[in-house]
């Protein structure tokens, strides 16, 4: 090496400026989680450790993506490209505001899992791997979130599934086989179409780096293949987001894990579908997403109809937090459709907002089949009376999801709705708005059987709580309360003072309509 | 499948194996080989020892659980590409070493490392299934 440096000039091929370590931060999320899983895999018989470690590992992937946030938000998109080769030709990891919030958020939201698994995964849960897939899943996630390569998200995708695959048959049960089944299948296929559209898109531009991409693709402007690219791509994060026609997969699946695990789905691997979705059509090919806005609108509103509708129809409270995934991935499509900065906005708030209000549900849901023995609406009852506190924890979660102030949920769709108004895409508004009387409804329900009515259904209105029903053994335990109150604080803080947010999401949003800052990092300032 | 013929040349085939392996291993940087194609051929070895002598026999030859193995192959491919964070250089940029033994002069690197991962991880990953669906058959 000491002989080539002085014959051959390395600074064509070669990054040779020195990297600042704080850059580091960007690959910081993916290497914990692949450190922190191998460790866990290999104590994987030392279950009393399991938890310890993961736990750790968690925590310096909050402070991790923390400190990215942090680092994005001072300095603006930052980049690294492996192995110091320059780009395009070097996989480069590129964070701009959205990526950075939502990896903070998510890795947040695993922190509160791994915290509430200690109670609810217990030893043959653990020996299965719990830990070890869940630090996988989130270096699949954070991945997602951060890379500037669009082969490599596909990379990221393939991690999160294959890791979310064992989460999903954790113990081995009957019922959850055949959920993994089917949202096993559906999501191969969704992976096969994105690799097939991945393909053509190299064949067309000869580059898979997203800010090279950016460049071509408004250079030579819309023509034959890239319509085509686009529809690819649309479809396979359709079906990974969970989109009306594509979306079957979720509710098959969704109620059959631990509640924990459900819970960390909910929350992330369908925003991880919309964040796809947000940098292809709007980073990308923002052509392509002109030319499809009626098929992403018509997509929205179906999404956000069915769903709420699918969550009034169920009795079981898992399977309607279900439909309330989905019904909730229609509101972000919305604001794909509508395509005006402020509505992107309110699309990143909308996903922040529902990955903490969504896991918050289920472990509420958890929460509520520990003390009710049940996580049906028919035979559960009398949780006020159980647990005022918990009721009214629940109660906050509620309003959020609904889209009620003064929580988290309130102002993605105030946003959302403006934008439709000012745009005039009428329809969008309305379904936005009926679909938040709807979920209101739904919610309303669960709130009137499990917590209000006095006992399991038949029993008399005006009957007190059951004394029989105490608050079960270890509700009381900070592991339990703790992830649950962080996530609470969120909705609160988020809702209460949104200005923050706005200010992050609208600045998300703006880099990412004109992508000339995420362009210039990958490339420096000539461009 | 246990015949004796097959029962006692597996033990001398199998280790002739993992050394080709380890051979295919060492020589993939600038060569054909590497890591993963090594990892196979280990993890075959394994195999056709699994099927003469039974996969206990495997299972105590290796001492660790293979997951284990492809846990520890995982782990020092993610440290492999930590040590350039010293250097100023972003995440995986390869970092050389060259040592001369005898006169002979050995260039190591952090690339071999991550091969060593890889080889670790395959083995691990191939013979936990292989011996998986041995097991099966046995029972």
């Amino acid at each position: 090496m000491a002989v080539l440096s002085e014959s051959v000039d390395i600074s064509n091929a070669m990054i040779v400026a020195p990297v600042s370590p704080a850059d580091w931060l960007i690959v910081a999320p993916t290497v914990l989680t692949i450190l922190g899983g191998a460790i866990c895999l290999m104590m994987r018989k030392d279950t009393a450790a399991q938890p310890r470690i993961g736990v750790l590992f968690l925590a310096l992937l909050v402070f991790a993506t923390g400190g990215l946030f942090l680092h994005v938000l001072d300095k603006g998109v930052i980049t690294m490209v492996m192995g110091r080769w320059l780009p395009p030709f070097g996989i480069a990891f590129t964070a701009d505001l959205t990526g950075a919030a939502l990896a903070f958020v998510a890795s947040l939201v695993a922190f509160s899992a791994g915290v509430y698994g200690i109670l609810d995964v217990d030893g043959s849960g653990r020996r299965y791997g719990f830990y070890p897939f869940l630090l996988l899943l989130m270096t699949g996630v954070c991945g997602a979130f951060l890379t500037g390569d669009i082969f490599n998200l596909y990379v990221w995708f393939e991690v999160l599934l294959i890791a979310s695959f064992g989460l999903l048959v954790l113990g081995n049960e009957q019922a959850q086989l055949d959920g993994a089944v089917k949202y096993a299948l559906l999501n191969i296929i969704a992976t096969t179409l994105f690799l097939l559209a991945t393909g053509l898109l190299y064949g067309l531009y000869g580059t898979l780096n997203m800010a090279d991409i950016a460049i071509k693709t408004r250079q030579f402007g819309i023509d034959g293949p890239i319509a085509t690219i686009a529809v690819l791509y649309f479809l396979a994060f359709a079906m990974k987001a969970a989109a009306f026609p594509v979306n079957f997969w979720l509710p098959a699946s969704y109620h059959t894990p631990r509640i924990v695990v459900s819970a960390v789905f909910a929350g992330l691997l369908t925003k991880v579908g919309v964040y796809a979705l947000l940098r292809i059509f709007v980073v990308l090919m923002p052509e392509a997403r002109f030319q499809l806005e009626d098929l992403i609108a018509l997509v929205a509103i179906a999404t956000m109809l069915t769903g709420v509708f699918g969550a009034l129809a169920q009795t079981d409270v898992r399977r309607l937090f279900g439909y309330l995934v989905i019904s909730g991935i229609g509101s972000m499509l919305a604001g794909l459709a509508i395509g005006t900065t402020p509505a992107l906005a309110g699309t990143i708030f909308y996903a922040i907002h529902s990955i903490v209000v969504m896991t918050a549900l289920y472990m509420a849901a958890g929460v509520m089949s520990a003390m009710g023995g049940s996580y049906s609406l028919r035979e559960l009852g009398g949780l006020y009376a159980a647990s005022p506190a918990f009721a009214a924890v629940f109660l906050v979660l509620a309003f959020a999801v609904a889209g009620l102030p003064p929580f988290s949920g309130f102002w993605p769709k105030v946003i959302l709705v403006e934008a439709a108004i000012t745009t005039g895409h009428v329809w969008i508004a309305a379904s936005i708005l009926a679909t938040g009387l709807l979920t209101s409804i739904a919610v309303g329900r669960v709130w009137v059987f499990a917590f209000w009515r006095g006992g399991p259904e038949g029993t008399p209105d005006g009957t007190a709580g059951a004394g029989a029903l105490v608050a079960a053994p270890g509700l009381a335990r900070p592991v339990v309360w703790l992830p649950l109150g962080v996530l609470l604080a969120l909705v609160v803080f988020m809702g209460v003072v949104p200005e923050p947010m706005f200010q992050v999401t609208g600045r998300g949003a703006t880099s990412m309509v004109d992508p000339i800052g995420y362009v210039r990092s990958v490339f420096g300032d000539s461009l | 499948m246990r015949t004796v013929i097959f029962r006692t040349i597996a033990p001398y085939l199998s280790a002739l194996m993992v050394l080709f392996s380890v051979f295919v291993l060492l020589r993939g940087h600038n060569e054909p080989g590497g890591g993963f194609i090594g990892g196979l051929i280990a993890a075959s070895a394994f195999a056709i020892y699994g099927i003469a002598c039974g996969v206990a026999a495997v299972r105590r030859a290796i001492i660790f659980h293979p997951m284990s193995l492809s846990a520890f192959g995982l782990f020092i491919a993610g440290l492999s590409g930590l040590p350039s964070l010293f250097m100023r250089q972003p995440f995986m940029t390869s970092q050389w070493w060259y040592i001369h033994i005898f006169g002979v002069e050995i260039p190591l690197s952090t690339p071999l490392i991550f091969d060593v991962g890889v080889y670790f991880v395959v083995v691990g990953a191939i013979s936990s299934i292989a011996l998986a669906l041995e097991e099966r058959e046995s029972d």
